[in-house]
């Protein structure tokens, strides 16, 4: 078998792990899930956001929701899952007996890339589901919007799994994974527009938000699920699909560099 | 150096972590189709040896061949012709014993048969079990399966029976002679020093990061150790006697005593655990004898 086939047999084997873990598929399956339905039902009787100011039209919290959840699904189904989830298999002897075997380090990491990219599709389709089903909220009929949809989803997607490789390392035992991990990881969705509506956020707050992926995610998900005069608030008065595309791009080359260069099956000689 | 029929070479190997020497120049080499076991009290340097040539530790000096390869360089090619059996380990083990022996299977070019692996580590009822429902020892089980499952031509196994029961151990000695007659060569480190003598060819026993006996297993220690020994009893208190003539000193003592049956009498041949408790014991006290002076 080549190493592609391999990485596939690999995705296979590591979906079906997932699942079968009740934690992970609380805390990075359903999670947004939850706190899309938790946000909706909370803020429901505040009024919908970004009302005239006459107080018609709008949208319902549960739309306005939507793009935040999906992108820090991407990040907790990419970053928060892979991190640490090869820390945990690096401290418990999973990727030592691998590293014994005849096993590609490529394969292992089209495994872990396929597994999230496998349980993330789910994911938001799960929550498009839950959004248009339980919430009632109107889904784009534009085909422009959904192709926006796409290219913002996969490299999303593809940025948050290489950085959750890359991030694997940082964890000095598999125990302290989640203890190191989960922080980095709420703090990016508090400071990026997941559950505090961006535009509200001190100025130099966004500035340092911008430095990371998260936001230019959320912004992205933004152009394609908020109704165009939502574009005003955002930090340029417009979606800037472009920077959006520009900042994921870096972020997806550092991560593979990082992952590729920084991976080893076991800490040598500790 | 390097015959054509060695499948392990060792020479003056070498390791340092910081200013403790692990390793202090071992040197041996294990033949193809031989099993060699490395025997040693914890901490004498047994794993750090295994796993330099599994190619997990690098070494600090001296040289090392496996099967023809520089362990430290070792590639996927070499990898698929080991068996590696670590020392148990603590994975989640959300799968099946199945699942995981396919799985595995699938990394090699030429594996075994999945059920007939499974059927050899005795687990044929637990093959739809996952693996984390089982017990230490099935779990032990299913390594030695994962270590075998692509037919290597060398298997590398740590400790492999801990935590097996008496009977466990024995139908793993049944595999591990079954593997033996396929021409596996195996390096096999263990605490029980029956398992060694049952299995292997020869020994060398490690103390303090040497090396500091090798041979066959009937030849381990000195001629003094290996000599047996008659105890008895009589109204002066116990006795004993080393002798390479036994039935000689029996045959005096029964004669001595006008007839009369000598109390408690025994004639021992030291076991290989006498002989490497011996070893080990000789080796500390030098080793203490150093550190004083």
């Amino acid at each position: 078998m080549n190493a592609i086939a391999l990485g596939l047999s690999r995705a296979r084997y590591e979906t079906r792990v997932y699942f079968r873990q009740g934690d992970t598929v609380f805390f990075t399956f359903l999670f947004p899930i939850v706190m899309l339905s938790i946000f909706s039902v909370a803020f429901s009787a505040a009024g919908n956001f970004g009302t005239n100011p006459d107080g018609s039209g709008g949208i319902t919290a549960a739309a306005f929701y939507v793009p935040g959840m999906i992108a820090a699904g991407i990040l907790l189904s990419g970053v928060q899952n892979l991190a640490v989830d090869i820390a945990v298999e690096r401290g418990d002897g999973t990727l030592k007996r691998l590293g014994g075997t005849p096993l590609p380090v490529v394969s292992y990491f089209i495994g872990k890339i396929g597994q999230v990219l496998i349980t993330s599709l789910a994911q938001v389709a799960l929550l498009l589901l839950i959004a248009r089903f339980a919430f009632n909220v109107a889904l784009p009929t534009d085909g422009g919007k959904w192709l926006t949809f796409v290219w913002v989803y996969l490299l999303g997607i593809m940025t948050s799994a290489v950085l959750g490789i890359a991030l694997s390392r940082i964890p000095r035992s598999g125990k302290s994974a989640t203890a190191v991990i989960i922080p980095i990881v709420l703090v990016l969705q508090f400071i990026s527009g997941v559950y505090l509506q961006f535009s509200q956020l001190p100025t130099w707050l966004q500035n340092v938000a911008s430095v990371f992926p998260l936001k230019w995610m959320a912004q992205g998900m933004r152009s394609v699920f908020l109704p165009e005069s939502f574009a005003r608030v955002e930090q340029n008065g417009s979606w800037d699909l472009g920077l959006v595309a520009l900042v994921l791009a870096i972020w997806l080359v550092a991560g593979l560099v990082a992952a590729r260069f920084t991976f080893r099956w076991i800490r040598k000689d500790s | 150096m390097t015959s054509p029929e060695s499948h392990v070479t060792v020479r003056d190997l070498r390791k340092q972590y910081g200013s403790f020497t692990a390793l202090d120049g071992v040197s041996f080499d294990i033949e193809r189709g031989e099993t060699f076991a490395l025997l040693g009290p914890n901490g004498a340097g047994k794993s750090t040896t295994i796993e330099i040539l599994e190619g997990y530790r690098d070494r600090s000096a001296g040289e090392a061949n496996v099967l023809g390869v520089d362990p430290q360089h070792g590639g996927l090619g070499w990898k698929a012709r080991l068996g590696i059996v670590l020392q148990s380990s603590g994975e989640s083990g959300n799968v099946t014993v199945k699942e995981q022996l396919s799985h595995f299977a699938g990394f090699y070019p030429n594996p075994r048969d999945v059920d007939e692996v499974i059927a050899a580590v005795g687990l044929t009822e637990k093959a739809k079990t996952r693996i984390k429902s089982l017990s230490g020892g099935q779990r032990r089980r299913v390594d030695v399966a994962l270590g075998v499952i692509g037919r290597p031509e060398l298997l590398f196994l740590d400790e492999p029976t801990t935590g097996f029961d008496p009977e466990a151990r024995r139908e793993f000695w049944e595999l591990i002679r079954s593997l033996k007659r396929e021409g596996t060569t195996i390096l096999l480190t263990t605490h029980y020093l029956d398992e060694a003598a049952q299995l292997s060819d020869r020994a060398g026993v490690i103390a303090g990061g040497r090396l500091i006996d090798i041979g066959r297993i009937d030849e381990i220690g000195d001629a003094d150790a290996r000599t047996p020994v008659v105890r008895w009893r009589d109204q002066n208190g116990p006795h004993e006697e080393r002798t390479t003539e036994p039935a000689g000193v029996v045959a005096r003592l029964y004669a001595a005593t006008g007839g009369a049956e000598p109390g408690n009498l025994e004639i021992i041949r030291p076991s290989l655990e006498d002989v490497y408790l011996g070893l080990v014991g000789a080796h500390d006290a030098t080793a203490t004898k150093k550190e004083l002076a």
